[in-house]
């Protein structure tokens, strides 16, 4: 079963690249801690779901590169060109050819033009490139598609394009990944956009999987050490944590080599409920390669630091507030910790089919309408993961990612009660009910979390 | 890529346009030196094959051939021959296609009737055919760049009557227009009724407006020529004490037409010319943040009508000579922001920012754009609903000679000060309705066209005014939708 993956816009099509490049250098990387058997497993069915090798091998008698299993869509020639090239850089993998669609005007920022002018007149083109690719595959398993919410592409064609494929595949899985624009942003209308953007997918993808550039950004000075940082770091971020959870692993009840994500099984355990679809990824160690070589680190301490992260909504292990306990509530009555709805754990590398995970099995984390058992869910893997020989990723569906939807709606809301910047979007056939609908739909959205 | 076709009418636009060829064609000879027909080029030149009577079109192909012969994405208009003539007789003559030029001998005597609705009608199928060829040797032609004065006849009134032939025939096409406004002691008596006719024009028809005041363009100049450093004691004395070649002031002896030529107001030109190239320069160069052009009306226009953007560039003593030791680079962004780099004699400090774009070029990291913003921002004020009003670009090309430079355009809501003395100025002559006759007596010509300009003046006016009143007043914030549990 396989995966399709679809990158739109410019941050799309470079969160993508770089997502690809992980995944091939874990599947090729030299320290794997388990047979040459069970790691040939795990290549095997990774480089299965994310890519196409052909069978006669390249002309040269040589094996060829696997090829991934990718759409590339861009409404500006310059960000694909500067993909295609990253890629076949690489010597690793590649994309197919002409499997990408590229006009050569861009979306101006502009969401309207992007969803009710690009998005129409792409429309049969994307989706025969996306057939295309689906021919290849011996089952369609789900698509999983990059974009950021900020710009006019990405958000604009990628909500049209998301709703195209519901339409055409009602049955497989529609997981997007959504890259949250710095606060201080470099699109004056970047919020406008995320909301329009935002509701849209709240109707048609299955789960949307929320990254913010300030944590990233966070992680890159702090973690990771790096001075002057560029996107490239962030996306290396991006696809990391994305990695971690999409490689191969092993369910706990049924413990068998069982890909949770393309399954869309995942995705059932983690979105119990249609208004709750935000998922966020927090995962441990992170650190810098020089690093990673002195540090030591054991399970029970990741596992506390892991849960901790997750309660008190902290983007990585460093400066968690330890105070915060599931059971606290302020003097009003209110939790005020990170509560979820689901979780489920990822386990990577040595000794981890043997780890405790009743720690987040525990119900005090959890909102009282889902049964702690069904709420988490833990997978594991003996392979190690991106060289680190222990590693965590951990998946929730909580009130993490209605933080930084509030903050954008405040915002939105205050610029669309001046009607600033409206018109633009008027000219593209949008309308003021439009932006109504969308604040409503979010607003609900915002509820729902803070009603756990 | 997109392309663009620049449209140049009257005196000022033509030179304006003279000097934008000369040092658009430096910079892509600096930038790209195998003389390779790209789209970055192909974005204001096509490439030819001028052995045939009409110069066939080479089509870009995979962007790898060799330029042959340039010819200008330009439209030359002008109701007198000389400046045009003058240009095609001078060096740059080979790059403007000789289809795509309109002259006629009389003038347009500095009366905006006379250009706009006399000309206007007279020649409307011989614009539209100009506009066309340019347009059509475009494959996906994004932006009309119009020049010309507010001040004179020709400028302003066939200026603006190209613009409302745009608006028809290419309505998905955006306009920028760079207008020129006078100065107080402009040499044309009826430079304000022109003005103020062409402002309602631009204020209904344009995307986009950047505002240029003569004034500040001298004030500009006289900074950077008394910058140099032969004037400072101490210093080696220079045989020249002239702005140095090879900048961007003079374009000297790397552009097209010799600097022994200079004409006074080629300095001035220059500094509206280079306004042109790094604005576009983020559409037509690679870099980490591209900023494309339809991306600057979308971020920095809020409202229709408010589409007045104050430019600023920085640093301008590179300008005057490249030798100079570069200034700290955060001087740069603080420069930007002071009344005298600005375009317009305003002070947009005191005035309120509806939105501003930084647009940065050569060696420059998104972190320092970020510390500046961060420095920048508390001694500026941003409109309530727009606290985080900047939209950023990074392009890596930097401009020729300069290792970076900035340009600011910012929707302030200060303009309303130039416009309000336009107005009066306007009203002055108005109120004794001199020389009104000379406009009421051509055809199409109406009271009523002065009356509906002023009016449409106004309430850009009022519009700009009762924003910045609100600076600094409490902000009345619309509660959010609720949801009823």
């Amino acid at each position: 079963m396989s995966v399709i993956t679809l990158q739109l816009g410019q941050c799309g099509n470079q969160v993508g690249e770089q997502t690809f490049s992980t995944l091939i250098d874990d599947i090729y990387s030299k320290s794997t801690g388990v047979t040459s058997k069970e790691n040939q497993d795990y290549k095997d069915s990774s480089l299965e779901t994310f890519f196409t090798q052909s069978e006669n091998g390249g002309r040269d008698g040589l094996q060829s590169l696997p090829k991934a299993r990718a759409v590339l869509v861009d409404m500006e020639t310059k960000a694909i060109a500067q993909t295609l090239q990253q890629a076949r850089k690489s010597g690793k993998w590649s994309y197919h050819d002409k499997q990408w669609y590229s006009q050569k005007r861009g979306s101006g920022n502009n969401w309207a033009y992007g969803y009710c002018v690009h998005g129409p007149k792409s429309k049969e083109d994307i989706m025969n490139l996306v057939r295309k690719e689906g021919e290849k595959c011996e089952r369609v398993g789900g698509f999983l598609s990059f974009l950021s919410l900020a710009g006019g592409t990405g958000s604009g064609v990628g909500a049209f394009v998301t709703q195209s494929l519901r339409d055409e595949f009602p049955h497989s899985f529609i997981m997007n990944q959504v890259v949250w624009p710095y606060s201080t942003g470099e699109i004056i209308v970047q919020n406008y956009n995320a909301i329009l953007t935002l509701s849209h997918l709240y109707d048609t993808a299955d789960a949307i999987v929320v990254m913010e550039n300030d944590s990233l950004h966070k992680i890159c000075a702090q973690l990771l050490n790096i001075k002057n940082i560029s996107f490239r770091d962030i996306n290396k971020v991006i696809a990391h944590k994305l990695t971690s959870v999409l490689q191969p692993s092993l369910d706990d009840l049924k413990y068998l080599l069982f890909f949770l994500i393309i399954s869309g099984y995942m995705l059932e355990r983690l979105v119990p409920h249609p208004q709750h679809k935000l998922l966020t990824v927090k995962n441990i160690p992170q650190m810098s390669d020089i690093a990673r070589e002195f540090s030591v680190y054991q399970w029970p301490g990741l596992m506390k630091s892991l849960r901790q992260m997750l309660i008190a909504d902290a983007p990585m292990e460093e400066g968690i507030n330890w105070e915060v306990k599931p059971a606290t509530r302020t003097s009003s009555g209110h939790t005020c910790f990170n509560k979820s709805l689901s979780t489920m754990l990822f386990l990577r590398g040595k000794d981890s089919s043997t780890i405790d995970a009743s720690m987040f099995s525990d119900p005090n984390i959890y909102t009282s309408w889902m049964s702690a058992e069904l709420a988490s869910c833990v997978s594991r893997q003996p392979r190690m993961f991106c060289d680190y020989d222990k590693a965590a990723a951990l998946v929730s569906n909580s009130c993490a990612g209605v933080k930084p939807l509030n903050c954008i709606m405040q915002k939105a809301w205050n610029m669309f009660s001046s009607r600033a910047y409206v018109h633009q979007y008027l000219k593209h056939g949008l309308s003021e009910e439009d932006f109504l609908d969308s604040f409503v739909s979010l607003e609900k959205v915002i509820a729902g979390y803070n009603n756990l | 890529m997109t392309q663009s076709v620049v449209i140049q009418v009257g005196q000022c636009g033509n030179q304006i346009g003279c000097r934008f060829w000369d040092l658009a064609l430096r910079e892509y000879a600096h930038v790209n030196k195998n003389g390779v027909y790209d789209e970055s080029i192909g974005s204001f030149f096509r490439n030819v094959d001028s052995r045939h009577e009409d110069p066939a079109n080479i089509p870009l192909g995979h962007g790898k051939g060799k330029i042959k012969s340039l010819k200008a994405r330009a439209v030359l208009v002008d109701m007198e021959e000389g400046v045009v003539s003058e240009m095609m007789k001078g060096p740059l003559g080979e790059v403007f296609d000789c289809k795509q030029l309109l002259t006629d001998v009389s003038g347009s005597g500095n009366n905006w009737a006379t250009g706009h609705k006399m000309y206007g009608s007279q020649y409307r199928e011989n614009l539209s055919e100009v506009v066309r060829r340019a347009a059509e040797f475009c494959d996906c032609l994004q932006c009309f760049f119009v020049l010309h004065s507010m001040g004179g006849g020709t400028g302003s009134g066939i200026g603006t009557f190209i613009l409302n032939l745009l608006e028809d025939d290419y309505p998905e096409v955006y306009r920028f227009v760079t207008a020129v406004y006078p100065s107080a002691e402009d040499d044309v008596i009826t430079s304000p009724y022109n003005s103020v006719l062409a402002m309602r024009e631009l204020t209904n028809h344009a995307d986009c407006v950047l505002p240029i005041e003569n004034q500040a363009l001298v004030d500009i100049v006289n900074k950077i020529t008394q910058a140099i450093p032969s004037t400072k004691t101490g210093k080696r004395v220079y045989s020249h004490p002239v702005v140095k070649t090879e900048s961007a002031l003079t374009a000297g002896t790397s552009g097209v037409v010799s600097s022994s030529k200079e004409r006074p107001f080629d300095k001035m030109n220059n500094l509206v010319a280079n306004l042109l190239l790094n604005m576009t320069s983020s559409a037509r160069f690679e870099g980490s943040l591209n900023v494309d052009l339809n991306e600057i009306t979308m971020n920095l226009v809020p409202f229709p009508k408010m589409h007045y953007l104050v430019a600023s560039q920085t640093p301008l003593y590179c300008m005057s000579d490249v030798h100079l030791p570069p200034r700290r680079l955060d001087q740069m962004f603080s420069d930007a922001f002071a009344s005298d780099h600005q375009m317009l004699q305003v002070n947009p400090k005191r005035s309120l920012y509806l939105a501003c774009a930084l647009m940065v070029r050569g060696n420059v990291e998104l972190s320092d754009i970020r510390r500046n913003i961060d420095r920048l921002k508390p001694n500026l004020h941003f409109v309530n609903w727009n606290q985080e009003g900047w939209k950023t670009g990074l392009c890596s090309v930097a401009p020729v000679g300069q290792p970076y430079s900035l340009l600011t355009l910012a929707n302030n809501t200060c303009v309303h000060n130039t416009f309000s003395e336009i107005r009066d100025r306007f009203n002055k002559l108005y109120k004794r309705k001199a020389h009104l006759h000379h406009y009421t007596q051509v055809e199409g010509m109406e009271l009523a066209d002065f009356t509906d300009s002023l009016e449409s003046l106004n309430s850009v006016i009022t519009e700009y005014y009762s924003l910045e009143q609100s600076m600094g007043q409490p902000v009345v914030v619309e509660p959010r939708l609720q949801i009823a549990s």
